[in-house]
């Protein structure tokens, strides 16, 4: 600018041009650099947990090798380590608590964003906002003390009618005059029952968020060509939020496989692959480190950080994936907790 | 003449029971008459049904069974009764709607007895004065409940939390601000691994900082420990939830200060953070919320002390959700009765939170 008219301008000016994008202040870039770091800190933060994690675990997974993760087992007493049974019982877990929670979430997710008088739709939200704030323990003592006794009839229930399906067997006889109760208490069933009801808020409100993000030209639409509300519903809002849906469930998968508190409570520990879900015992990882953890030697402690990070590679695969389904949606937009 | 008049009969007369529907439309989303008597005959209709071939002819028990049979025939009724006066599309309309109702009242039920049951079983805990202000030195399980109480672990859950709110908010709200005002090349991976981590189990948190505190910098498990492992888990959720309160925050304001010739800095400090100021809180009382019920957390970094500790940094601290579970686990009838009594009193901090959490939302119009 001031060397293509250089006659009208003082020459002090275009000896001396003024720079129009100056940058930026130097308070600014230390704001930046500071939350920059301050940002890449919690990246820093959990790479930490699975480097610390890993580097805990190299002692054990050397001496164990591959066994520790088809053993069965869990007698550090006599050097026999293996996680393969308590892998199982947390997909196990998780599996009851996601097959109970998936569609009550989302049927109730549909409820409150579609079909709920609007009076009573913020008191739905808050509702299961406040499902979500309730504390694991407590779950755990609904499902011991007041779930497990109906849950039980239940149980017995299905392994008089199903009994026949290896996953409802129950290694007793269910049609026993006096049937023993104590064959159907603290199962992979009930524990994954008390562990639904953390499940579902955490789906339900990815789901409702995104349910309530549908475009609402769409669903007017929908409604103009005479669709009924569940019409509206099945080609419209559920077509849009399928990466939310899915995304909701993963989240809540992830919570399942993690949850140690409930399980800690409920769960009669036993070892050994067993796919009676209604039977009495069984283990997760998280519940195994959490009941193991306080008298445990040396070597078991390390087998017990090594379970640990078996978990947490798990968990995160699991929730990454969720975030990044739910990210690559078309619905994702501004999905919240 | 007679012919027209004739037709004109006619035509009224096959037209006559559209004619009133067309003329004054019925309201939507709202149940007339016919639907009312429907859903209620539906209703009563089964419940007879029901009660008679499940408990007279049949002899089976179980409340649980007779309720589900209680739906399965109420579904083939109303279906049926529906299906007379209206379309397939209605009939399926309004069947899914019972059913959607039936999940809320199932998730709202289960809800709805945690809390009640909670309060009712600790009932004969909390009733007594000393349970507030008494701790647990020299109480054995099994004394009776005027003795011994949970201010030892009310105590330590308070300062804990408090220690953890101060480590986590500024990581937290600090990580919020880089996503969402300033960015660069890390955003993308950093909002990722922080959606991630919000679902980070608590168990994990607690390992870490017991590899990081207690094995390599060799620290005794302490309250500061159990605080520590709260924050790792309480900065994602506050981070991501923040981070939701200040994009929502209008670009209005922000073009407004930065045209007034503030910088960068200024313009957050003084204009976005303030604007967000009770999403922000939300924020942090939604994270306190998870934190202060965390179990496996102090059961790894902290040993369950039955005595009053002010310190977090020497001897083993209890709080509440520890002293729920070490209690559970001593099964005594009294010391469970506790547990009760004191998972009634966090759930009751959870609930002030909550409602803290709702007022603040509500009154500044914040979003949630």
């Amino acid at each position: 600018m001031s060397t293509s008219t250089p006659e009208t301008l003082e020459p002090r000016q275009s000896r001396e041009s003024r720079q129009l994008d100056p940058g930026f202040e130097r308070s600014d870039r230390i704001f930046h650099k500071a939350s920059t770091l301050i940002g890449l800190s919690t990246l820093v933060l959990t790479g930490a947990i699975g480097v610390f994690l890993g580097e805990q675990s190299i002692p054990t997974l050397s001496h164990y090798g591959l066994a520790f993760f088809t053993g069965t087992r869990w007698q550090p007493e006599i050097d026999k380590i293996g996680i393969a049974s308590v892998l199982v019982g947390t997909a196990e877990v998780a599996f009851v608590a996601v097959c109970v929670a998936f569609p009550l979430a989302i049927m109730f997710a549909l409820f409150i964003s579609d079909f709920a008088p609007r009076r009573i739709k913020s008191s739905l939200i808050s509702a299961i906002d406040l499902m979500a704030a309730v504390p694991s323990i407590i779950y755990g003592l609904w499902g011991f003390f007041l779930l497990q006794p109906k849950a039980m009839d239940l149980s017995r229930w299905l392994s008089q009618h199903f009994g026949w399906f290896f996953l409802f067997h129950v290694d007793t006889d269910p049609n026993a005059a006096v049937w023993q109760q104590s064959r159907y208490t603290s199962s992979v069933f009930i524990v994954g029952l008390a562990v639904s009801m953390m499940a579902i808020p955490l789906a339900c409100a990815v789901m409702r968020s995104v349910f309530d993000l549908t475009p609402l030209g769409e669903r007017e639409a929908a409604m103009a060509l005479g669709a009924t509300r569940w019409g509206v519903v099945r080609t419209v809002v559920l077509p849009f939020a399928k990466g939310g849906i899915i995304g909701g469930t993963m989240l809540a998968l992830g919570r399942a496989l993690g949850e140690t508190a409930a399980v800690l409570v409920i769960i009669s520990p036993a070892y050994g692959i067993n796919f009676h879900f209604l039977e009495a015992g069984g283990q997760t990882v998280s519940a195994l480190i959490a009941g193991n953890f306080g008298n445990a030697t040396k070597a078991q402690l390390s087998a017990l950080l090594t379970a640990g990070f078996v978990l947490f590679l798990i968990t995160l695969a699991v929730n990454y994936g969720a975030a990044i389904v739910i990210r690559r949606s078309r619905s994702g937009a501004a999905t919240e907790i | 003449m007679t012919t027209l008049h004739e037709r004109g009969d006619a035509v009224a007369a096959s037209e006559a029971p559209v004619a009133p529907v067309a003329r004054t439309p019925r309201k939507i989303r709202r149940l007339t008459p016919d639907d009312w008597t429907s859903l209620a005959g539906a209703l009563l209709a089964s419940f007879a049904l029901v009660t008679l071939i499940y408990e007279h002819l049949l002899n089976l028990s179980g409340v649980l069974g007779y309720l589900v049979c209680w739906y399965a025939a109420f579904v083939v009724v109303y279906a049926t009764v529906l299906r007379m006066a209206n379309s397939r599309k209605v009939v399926i309309e309004r069947l899914v709607t019972v059913t959607l109702y039936l999940a809320a009242f199932i998730v709202v039920g289960a809800l709805l007895s945690t809390v009640v049951y909670t309060f009712a079983q600790g009932f004969h805990a909390y009733i007594h004065l000393n349970f507030f202000t008494h701790d647990m030195t020299g109480v054995s399980p099994t004394a009776p409940l005027s003795q011994g109480g949970i201010l030892h672990a009310i105590v330590g859950t308070v300062i804990e939390v408090a220690i953890a709110v101060i480590a986590s908010v500024p990581l937290g709200i600090g990580t919020a601000v880089y996503l969402s005002e300033v960015g660069g090349r890390w955003s993308q991976s950093v909002r990722t691994v922080v959606e991630a981590m919000t679902a980070l189990p608590e168990i994990l948190a607690g390992l870490f900082v017991y590899v990081v505190l207690i094995v390599y910098v060799g620290m005794p498990k302490t309250g500061l420990a159990v605080s520590l492992a709260m924050a790792v888990t309480m900065v994602p959720i506050i981070a991501r939830a923040s981070e939701v309160a200040l994009r929502v925050v209008p670009n209005g304001l922000r073009e407004a200060s930065e045209a007034l010739g503030a910088t960068h800095w200024r313009t957050v400090y003084k204009v976005v953070l303030p604007s967000a100021r009770a999403g922000l809180a939300t924020a942090t009382i939604l994270a306190v919320a998870r934190g202060i019920g965390e179990t496996a957390v102090p059961l790894i970094t902290s040993g369950a002390s039955s005595f009053l500790n002010f310190n977090p940094v020497t001897n083993p601290m209890n709080s509440l959700p520890l002293y729920i579970y070490t209690s559970y686990t001593t099964h005594e009838p009294s010391a469970v009765t506790r547990a009760f009594g004191a998972a009634s009193v966090l759930l009751a901090m959870v609930v002030v939170l909550f409602v803290v959490t709702r007022f603040l939302s509500r009154d500044k119009g914040a979003p949630r």
